[in-house]
């Protein structure tokens, strides 16, 4: 069994709002002298991983696209967590494509790796939430595809997946390989790594691939960034002052007079 | 190739909500795409009532596959048979709900046709004859603008961004399609759905009281739902509660979770990431309980209220049934 779990670095996304900016260039987040961490949900995907390592001793690989230069505490990270192997894919442009635009590339260095069974990335990027790279990638890579998944088990070659739905969550059975993108879940809390963990992952072997060599182009959304911007903060709150039961009287007067009740 | 498709599916019944609010979308754009405003209408039942609020709001052809597995969940099954709909269609621009299944299967049809492909939009527009995507970015923190560029293309529209459309009697037409489906053949298959969701749909709930990281444990969960039952509400959270397991994820709201437009929002305990304002900010009031002063939350409230939720909420719960005369 081999997992690949796809990684992606973005600008911490818990960033002060003041330091937050957009590069009128690039017309995305200016990274410049920001922290880079990796997006939200990684770490979640990267722990289903882990557990399914845990519990049958399969080989997990973990794959970033990025510029190499910055890459290495997400790298050093993953191999602390618990990860077999890294691969980055040095791409300078990476930050500013699209799902669309990496989803290529991606397949790319998976098919490089040999057989995988299980591709697992987060189920959202913190960044632009497109949310589209896992179905696609299950698409090139003509494997099944379950996102918003929570906790994974493997029943007969297949995996067993509870999806997150709207009404509650569904028990999906997917044939391998498959694409699972993974949401936060009580199961599936990111496991800190201990100092011998960190110690250990500067012995494991991290490969570094141009992105030229995967032979392959980016992929076209056929959609153009036209604009981002940051929105002009409209509302005013009003407070209702006073004692707890004062302010209580007052909202629930309020609620009434806007015929809420 | 040119007008729009809706991906419309049925709940219960009828024609889904987001179904409809696509039609919304579908009718904003279809004047740059140079065509009408056709459906693709995936249903495990003919559904006659779904076909005739189509009609209602301005959908033409109504391309119809009826099949036991195009319900439940099963992914696939919707991807098969939109991506037959689609074929026989030949439109310019399909748009999708970004629920459960359609944010699988949006980008999934994007790749089997070849097409241009933007997701979650949270609005539709058009400008000098181009079909405009508006999304949140960043957490919520900016929105992005874009612009489809070649046809055909996929858009996936959030749920509960667009408002339902205004009626526009059509005289339309059916047209009966059929797919040949096999679960053995799909490559995933829904064993199990897990119902974990309040009373009133929180998605559809006219008011809303929702918990943050503030309310310390899932004990104080409790007194919301109790305000919620006065209310006649539902009860949500931002992610710190579902993250935590104090509440189920389904009650997440949120730019991760669930995004809600009710009458009124109730946030308690919540500091107003932009993560979660990305759910909320399109409630008509917003009303926020937060110890802390500076919390952004009370930058989107409409009115704010500096306490201790444990002391606010019990009077509040009592003037909310002496008003209503309970």
């Amino acid at each position: 069994m081999h997992i690949v779990v796809c990684l992606k670095q973005v600008v911490d996304p818990e960033l002060p709002l003041r330091e937050f900016a957009i590069d009128p260039q690039t017309k995305r987040q200016a990274r410049e002298g920001r922290p880079l961490v990796l997006s939200t949900y990684d770490e979640n995907a990267l722990e289903v991983a882990l557990q399914v390592k845990d519990r049958t001793g399969a080989r997990v690989t973990a794959l970033i696209l990025a510029p190499q230069a910055t890459v290495g505490d997400q790298i050093r990270l993953a191999l602390a967590m618990g990860a077999d192997d890294a691969v980055v894919v040095d791409d300078p442009r990476g930050p500013e494509l699209l799902g669309a635009a990496k989803v290529p590339l991606l397949a790319a260095a998976i098919r490089r790796l040999g057989t995988v069974d299980l591709v697992l990335t987060g189920c959202e990027s913190a960044d632009w939430v497109e949310r589209a790279v896992p179905p696609l990638l299950a698409e090139a890579l003509g494997a099944a595809c379950v996102t918003f998944v929570a906790r994974v088990a493997l029943e007969d070659g297949r995996a067993v997946a509870h999806r997150q739905a709207d009404e509650g969550y569904h028990v999906v059975e997917a044939r391998l390989p498959a694409v699972l993108s993974v949401t936060s879940d009580e199961a599936n809390r990111p496991r800190l790594p201990k100092v011998k963990d960190i110690v250990g992952a500067k012995r494991k072997p991290v490969q570094t691939w141009p992105v030229d060599a995967l032979g392959v182009a980016p992929g076209d959304a056929g959609v153009e960034v036209v604009d981002v911007r940051v929105p002009e903060q409209t509302t005013r709150c009003e407070f209702l002052e006073g004692e707890p039961a004062q302010q209580a009287e007052a909202l629930a007067l309020r609620l009434r007079d806007l015929k809420l009740l | 190739m040119a007008g729009v498709l809706v991906i419309a599916t049925v709940a219960d019944g009828a024609l889904s909500r987001s179904s409809l609010e696509l039609v919304a979308g579908a009718r904003t754009i279809a004047p740059a795409v140079g065509g009408g405003v056709d459906a693709a209408l995936l249903a495990a039942e003919p559904a006659p009532p779904a076909v005739e609020a189509l009609h209602q709001h301005g959908v033409g052809v109504v391309h119809r596959v009826v099949h036991a597995l195009l319900g439940a969940g099963q992914s696939d099954a919707y991807l098969a048979a939109a991506e037959q709909c689609v074929r026989a269609a030949t439109p310019a621009i399909v748009l999708v709900a970004a629920d459960t299944v359609g944010r699988e299967i949006g980008p999934r049809l994007a790749y089997r046709l070849g097409a241009a492909l933007a997701t979650e939009a949270a609005g539709l527009e058009v400008a000098d004859g181009a079909v405009l995507v508006r999304r949140q970015v960043y957490g919520g923190r900016a929105v992005a603008t874009l612009a489809v560029r070649r046809t055909p293309a996929v858009i996936t529209v959030k749920p509960r961004a667009l408002d339902a459309p205004a009626p526009a009697p059509t005289a339309g037409a059916v047209r009966d399609l059929t797919v040949e489906l096999s679960a053995e053949a799909l490559p995933t298959r829904v064993r199990e759905i897990v119902r974990e969701q309040a009373e009133v749909g929180l998605e559809d709930a006219q008011i809303v009281v929702s918990g943050g990281r503030g309310i310390g444990g899932p004990e104080g969960f409790k007194l919301l739902a109790e305000l919620a039952q006065v209310l006649g509400g539902a009860v949500g959270s931002s992610r710190p509660p579902a993250d935590a397991g104090w509440v189920p994820i389904s009650w997440q709201i949120g730019q991760t979770g669930k995004t809600v437009r009710p009458l009124l929002y109730l946030a308690v305990g919540i500091s107003g990431a932009t993560q979660h304002v990305a759910g909320m900010a399109g409630a008509r009031t917003i009303v926020a309980i937060n110890k802390d002063p500076e919390a952004p939350i009370f930058g989107v409230a409409h009115l704010g209220i500096v306490g201790d939720y444990r002391e606010i909420l019990p009077p509040l719960i009592a003037k909310v049934k002496a008003l209503k005369g309970q």
